[in-house]
């Protein structure tokens, strides 16, 4: 468990980060390192040089703005679980953070990392998908601000450019119901299955680990938005959805854990 | 209850004193194998074969071998000529066990992933890491024997040489005619076939070794994350042709072990050999990934288990055909592990015809080994699951079956069907104990609660009541069973003159807390402190005799061993006293570190004088040597008999499979307790263990072989997080095997559980019909089986 050698700078700014990233070739964003390095250790990855954003302190805030909660992209799990105003106005985003690893990841790990990441397994990305949140990155061409929706694009790759920073998430507030479903063995385990759900008028429900990203539960989604109950909204939660299968769990296990898990978090945010 | 006979008026064992070896371990002062600087040192890594089985064509490290940093890159064909001898499997279980040679680093074929082809040698780990990545194998792909009805079958052969995938069948049948006719008369007969998967010892530090040579003197020091220093140095020497006098080999702190660290490893093999051919330290290092491959595995047998019963549930004979899976190779014990269960398949019952066979057979995996328990486990796993399944149908309680079936008191000692003779029990008062502390009643009685409602939260209770042999062992015993070792073990105590006590003992710990323990067995005979005694251990050149630390053996026989020559080093101060007092040493008593005469107030003499007397030798008796010193070697008669219930309590999610474990109560009998606090540290740690087993790990092949769970990402060792605050509790029988009364309890905990947790999860499922549940019982497995019963409408509702 050794990586390969490369090169490491501290980035002493956002645009120093952007200008390092654009000048050299398979530059790599460090945050927290808890995705990154294992995956260097394991020589899955092997970038020539590691950016390290770790100390930007600038990066590391979360703020009131109104109608959304703005989230610095260096915030740790840890100060996200919490944080007082996040409890009162998205209270979702705590819980999960609180489900993601364990206390050592949550002191290190970051939710701009974790969400940049971009892996389907991984909690916060599939809440912030719930949540409809924006995200703001900032590159060579200045900034730019991009829905969840479009933001998660296959396994472990999101629409940032490699040059591009993920600087802040913005969550919406909302004083609705709100579930968060995790399915696992281990505590600090991955979710086999999870589910997201929140209730703000129309109900939005997402999936952990059901495909390469996380995912939309669109069946159940439109289904709920008919006016279907949460037994048959439930029974869609896969629908249009191949979940993959490995050592935890099958293809059509994950489907069934996805059922059970839907209507679980349906039952607890709609109550 | 009386642990030692006494010189102390303030007893220490039977305390919950806390450990001494803690306080370095918790800060990080202790000196684990990384730790020990050697600036010169090479450091070793192995490329290992991706390949289950494989001709090797060529190995092309030229490129490898012009990296910066790298010193020397070695083939198994370039090391040919280096060994004596191959790595030692030192239990040849039958006379025609066939037992390919097996050499560290592989010069012709690969036998499982993980089996090193080459070995590379450089100034610093990291150019070694990176150099690996630059040498050059060409395989040639052979057919892998990937499970073990493939292996029976032979029609591919991990060995062909050796013309079948069987390297042996043992057999223990003492009385055919008895056991074929209790199944012809039998009422009941349960047959059931258990699977016991593959399990990845996972010791917190992974293993590591240091080779030192000093190549004017010509001797070698190696330093290995092991359990057997001595069993090492005899083996090393034999293996690499060094003498056996010129090698030292010292276990500096080891974190943990449970079995896998109780072997000869082709790394501590190689080092040795290198630090030979180049003059120089050479240090390996396991990764934990490469732990998963290259460190032996754990269990790997199919158990077809059959009972014989009367119509009251009373058990005629126990027929057992196992077949085991060896792995790639013969490791140190490999052959010798299922049939140290071989004895115990009708656990702690009367059982009076007996039948077991053994086929061990080679696959394309990584060689299998000790593994805690090591066949007590699998054995204790098929007797406690077929006593559920016969309580069904005798249709009686399972503790009721259990009771029927107890060995009684009074038998004992007992003389087991299988040969054996379980030195003391008492089995009954135990179980009551444990349904009475768990609240059996009260539980089944929710569980009905909770039937007559439909919850799909469904309870279950399992109970597992296990005996097992340990104490490893009497040497005649050993060699009956071809094992090449015996199984005495060796201590020294000794007085210095300032009156302080050096204790070396043979024991080799790594993790059990021997200076704690044996430092309160000497500090109550002498009447001293704790403080003023020192546990000298781990090294040969220290404590040039033992057999190391394995098979819940170091109290029972190394510990009894350090308590005798106690005695023995006490009786030579008694008559040092006596000659000063001009007494008869019978005239004399020993308390608190002074010797008094009987019935004469005042007179008396004090051990520090006798230790000072002995060392400046100037007025000793006719006879008697200087210096205060005596060794036991102490050979057990007898196997020790630890006993127990466990029970879990577990509650099963019909929709997602999920099992949780709610409770979980043991209550064992490990004869006395020298410390108390180390024998629940050992149980919990054991219990955890058994749950893992039964619950979450497995390793998992794919039909080429390859190792699909090899870090823990996918491997599921659980963390403390999982599981309930156990509920222990103990009776106490004491053996009379040793003259402590002790048991030993390494192991017990883990024999006891798996088998505790699945009849939980199969008594939880019964509404649905279910039967049996494979290890690990993972969500998706118990799911499935919902979902095939409620198929086949097999519920019973």
């Amino acid at each position: 468990m050794f990586p390969a050698s490369f090169d490491y700078v501290k980035a002493t700014s956002v645009p120093d980060a952007v200008s390092i990233l654009s000048s050299v070739e398979d530059s790599k964003l460090l945050a927290g390192g808890h995705s990154l390095l294992p995956l260097m250790k394991l020589r899955l990855a092997s970038p020539s040089m590691l950016v390290d954003i770790g100390s930007l302190s600038e990066l590391s805030y979360i703020e009131d703005k109104g109608d959304y909660v703005a989230v610095g992209a260096l915030t740790r799990h840890h100060d996200v679980q919490n944080s007082r105003l996040l409890k009162s106005e998205v209270p979702i985003l705590p819980y999960v953070a609180s489900q993601v690893g364990d206390p050592s990841v949550r002191h290190r790990g970051t939710i701009g990392g974790s969400i940049s990441h971009g892996d389907g397994a991984s909690d916060l990305p599939a809440a912030v998908l719930a949540l409809d949140a924006k995200f703001v990155a900032v590159g060579p061409k200045g900034e730019r601000v991009i829905p969840a929706s479009q933001f998660f694009v296959g396994f472990l790759e999101t629409v940032l450019d490699l040059d591009e920073v993920l600087t802040e998430i913005r969550v919406p507030k909302f004083s609705g119901g709100w579930s968060y479903q995790k399915f696992n063995r281990r505590a600090q385990d991955w979710a086999i299955v999870g589910v997201a759900a929140v209730s703000n008028g129309s109900t939005k429900v997402s999936l952990v680990n059901m495909g390469s990203t996380p995912l939309r539960a669109v069946g159940t989604e439109a289904a709920l938005a008919d006016g279907a109950s949460i037994e048959e909204a439930s029974s869609k939660a896969s629908d249009g959805i191949d979940p993959p299968s490995d050592l935890n769990a099958s293809s059509a296990y994950r489907r069934h854990l996805a059922e059970v898990l839907v209507r679980r978090a349906l039952v607890e945010a709609l109550r | 209850m009386t642990v030692v006979e006494s010189g102390s008026s303030k007893r220490v064992t039977g305390t919950r004193m806390l450990r001494r070896e803690d306080p370095a371990l918790l800060t990080g002062e202790a000196k684990f194998i990384d730790d020990i600087v050697q600036t010169d040192a090479l450091y070793m890594v192995l490329l290992r074969s991706p390949m289950a089985h494989a001709r090797i064509i060529s190995v092309d490290s030229s490129a490898a071998k012009r990296m910066p940093g790298v010193v020397a890159v070695f083939s198994g064909s370039d090391l040919r000529g280096e060994w004596l001898a191959p790595m030692p499997c030192a239990w040849p279980v039958t006379v025609d066990m066939k037992n390919p040679p097996h050499y560290p680093v592989a010069a012709d074929v690969v036998n499982y992933v993980g089996d090193a082809v080459a070995v590379v040698l450089a100034s610093d780990k990291i150019a070694a890491v990176d150099a690996l990545a630059a040498i050059d194998v060409n395989y040639e792909p052979l057919p892998v024997v990937s499970n073990l009805e493939d292996a029976l079958a032979d029609k591919n052969l991990v060995h062909p040489a050796l013309g079948t995938n069987t390297s042996y069948v043992w057999n223990l049948e003492p009385d055919k005619a008895k056991v074929d006719s209790a199944f012809a008369s039998a009422e009941h007969v349960v047959r059931s076939r258990f699977v016991q998967q593959r399990l990845i010892p996972s010791a917190m530090e992974t293993r590591g070794v240091l080779a030192v040579p000093h190549p004017y003197g010509g001797e070698y020091t190696l330093f290995s994350s092991t359990q057997i220093p001595h069993i090492l140095k005899t083996m090393l020497s034999l293996t690499v042709g060094i003498s056996e006098a010129k090698l030292r080999v010292i276990a500096p702190s080891v974190g943990g072990g449970f079995g896998s660290k109780l072997n000869v490893y082709s790394e501590e093999v190689l080092a040795l050999t290198l630090a030979r051919k180049l003059h120089k330290p050479i240090r390996w290092t396991e990764e934990r990934s490469e732990n998963s491959l290259a460190t032996i595995h754990g269990r790997g047998q199919i158990q077809d288990v059959e009972l014989a019963a009367d119509a009251d549930g009373k058990i005629m004979a126990v027929r057992v055909n196992l077949v085991a899976d060896m792995g790639g190779y013969l490791q140190l014990l490999t052959p010798g592990v299922p049939l140290l269960g071989g004895f115990l398949y009708h656990g702690l019952y009367d059982v009076p015809a007996y039948s077991f066979t053994c086929t061990g057979v080679f696959t394309n995996k990584t060689p299998t080994d000790a593994y805690r328990g090591a066949g007590r486990p699998e054995a204790t796993f098929a007797i406690e699951r077929s006593m559920d399944a016969l309580a069904k149908r005798v249709g009686v309680d399972p503790a009721e079956i259990r009771r029927r079936n107890f060995i009684a008191p009074e038998k004992f000692p007992y003389s087991s069907a299988p040969g054996l003779v379980f030195d003391s029990g008492n089995y009954l008062p135990n179980l009551e104990m444990a349904l009475e502390k768990i609240g059996y009643k009260e539980i089944r009685a929710e569980q009905e609660r909770r039937r007559a409602e439909g919850s799909r939260k469904h309870l279950g209770v399992g109970l597992s009541c296990y005996v097992e042999m340990c104490g490893l062992a009497p040497s005649k015993v050993l060699g009956s069973l071809s094992y090449s070792a015996g199984g005495w073990e060796s201590a020294t105590v000794r007085i210095l003159p300032t009156c302080k006590v050096q204790v070396v003992t043979g024991t080799s710990p790594h993790g059990q807390g021997h200076e704690t323990s044996w430092s309160m067995i000497v500090a109550d005979r002498l009447g001293i402190n704790t403080a003023d005694i020192e546990v000298l251990h781990s090294d040969t050149a220290i404590a040039p005799y033992g057999l190391d630390t394995y098979g819940s053996r170091s109290l029972a026989v190394g510990g009894s061993a350090v308590y005798l020559a106690t005695e023995k080093v006490l009786e030579k101060a008694k008559l040092i006293a006596a000659h000063a007092l001009e007494v008869s040493p019978e005239d004399l008593d020993y308390q608190d570190g002074e010797f008094k005469v009987k019935g004469s107030a005042g007179k008396s003499y004090a051990l520090s004088s006798a230790a000072l007397e002995a060392f400046t030798a100037h007025d000793l008796p006719e006879g008697v040597e200087p210096n205060l010193e005596a060794t036991v070697t102490w050979d057990p008669p007898n196997f020790t008999f630890p006993f127990g219930t466990h029970i879990a309590v577990v509650e099963v999610d019909e929709e997602t499979g999920q099992t949780d474990l709610l409770r979980y109560l043991s209550i064992d009998d490990v004869g006395n307790q020298i410390n108390p606090m180390i024998v629940d540290g050992q149980i919990e740690g054991g219990i955890a263990q058994g749950v893992a087993q039964a619950l979450f790990e497995e390793a998992v092949y794919d039909e080429s072989c390859n190792l699909l769970d090899s870090t823990f990402i996918e491997y599921l060792m659980p963390s403390a997080a999982e599981f309930p605050s156990f509920e222990l509790g103990n009776t106490v029988t004491p053996s009379p095997t040793n003259p402590l009364g002790v048991k030993g309890v390494g192991e017990a905990g883990c024999i006891a559980s798996p088998p505790a947790v699945i009849n939980a999860v199969v008594d939880a499922l019964a509404e649905f019909g279910i039967e049996h549940i494979d290890m690990p019982a993972s969500p998706e497995k118990v799911w499935s089986a919902i979902e095939l019963a409620r198929l086949s409408g097999t519920r019973v509702d």
